[in-house]
């Protein structure tokens, strides 16, 4: 049975959009595609979209997921946007440091430092 | 799909397609947990594991429906031995470029490799690129 379950779950704080996985792997291309949309959508509803993306789930992600967060990183950069990564796992966090992602990101530790680490429009 | 020999018990033969890798990574998973590995080997292994998959059906054969990728696998309380051979052109590692490279940081694609090879402690590409070999021992062990 295909799966029903929202792969993001989405709120809203003072205008920034925080999004969480819902499922602990980004690995599969059909989920990660189905992110990219739910995301790519965030960006495009605002003139200057504010995303959090709290990693406090994932246990598992793909060289794929990384690219459809380089995308995403694009998109937010293109509308003059901001993108912060927070709450990632240690394991996961290697991850970003062997692809030297983390030097592209803006990863804060917490959500409430990533929240805080926002500029105003 | 799975026939055994005494070298690599776990053998299967699957089309180029993206949604005939989750059983076979499955089933690999299974026996690394069924082994008890540590979460940091068991880590490696599943992540090595979906991008060694996903380069043979994407990469090696482009999706093409006419063409196979052949796995085997040996998974012991000491290690796990993961073999994946696509039917495709093979590469040449050397001329792989570098993700980290600061004009690649951007680019979307190209990091499954690093990350074989980051997480596995052995890695051999062989046959022209077209089989790779990739040992990780268990740290629980």
């Amino acid at each position: 049975m295909a799966d029903t379950i929202p792969p993001l779950s989405v709120t809203e704080q003072k205008g920034i959009r925080i999004v969480e996985f819902t499922n602990n792997k980004i690995l599969d291309e059909a989920n990660i595609a189905s992110i990219a949309d739910t995301l790519t959508a965030l960006i495009d509803e605002n003139e200057n979209p504010r995303l959090l993306l709290d990693f406090g789930t994932v246990d598992h992600l793909s060289s794929a997921a990384l690219g459809m967060l380089i995308n995403i990183n694009n998109k937010v950069r293109q509308k003059n946007g901001q993108l912060r990564l927070a709450n990632i796992k240690p394991q996961i966090y290697e991850v970003f440091v062997i692809t030297k992602l983390n030097k592209l990101f803006k990863i804060l530790p917490t959500r409430a430092e990533a929240l805080t680490n926002f500029t105003a429009h | 799909m799975a026939a055994a020999n005494g070298k690599f018990p776990l053998q299967f033969t699957i089309p180029s397609d993206k949604s005939a890798l989750h059983e076979v990574h499955k089933r690999i998973m299974d026996e690394v947990e069924r082994h008890h590995y540590g979460e940091q080997s068991s880590f490696a292994i599943r992540l090595a594991l979906e991008e060694g998959l996903m380069n043979a059906v994407k990469h090696g054969n482009k999706l093409d429906p006419t063409k196979t990728v052949h796995v085997e696998a040996k998974v012991t309380a000491k290690q796990t031995e993961i073999v994946i051979e696509d039917q495709g052109a093979g590469f040449d590692r050397k001329h792989v470029p570098d993700p980290c490279a600061e004009e690649n940081l951007l680019k979307c694609s190209g990091r499954g490799l690093l990350l074989m090879e980051a997480y596995m402690d052995k890695i051999q590409y062989t046959h022209g690129g077209r089989r790779v070999k990739m040992i990780k021992k268990n740290d629980a062990a």
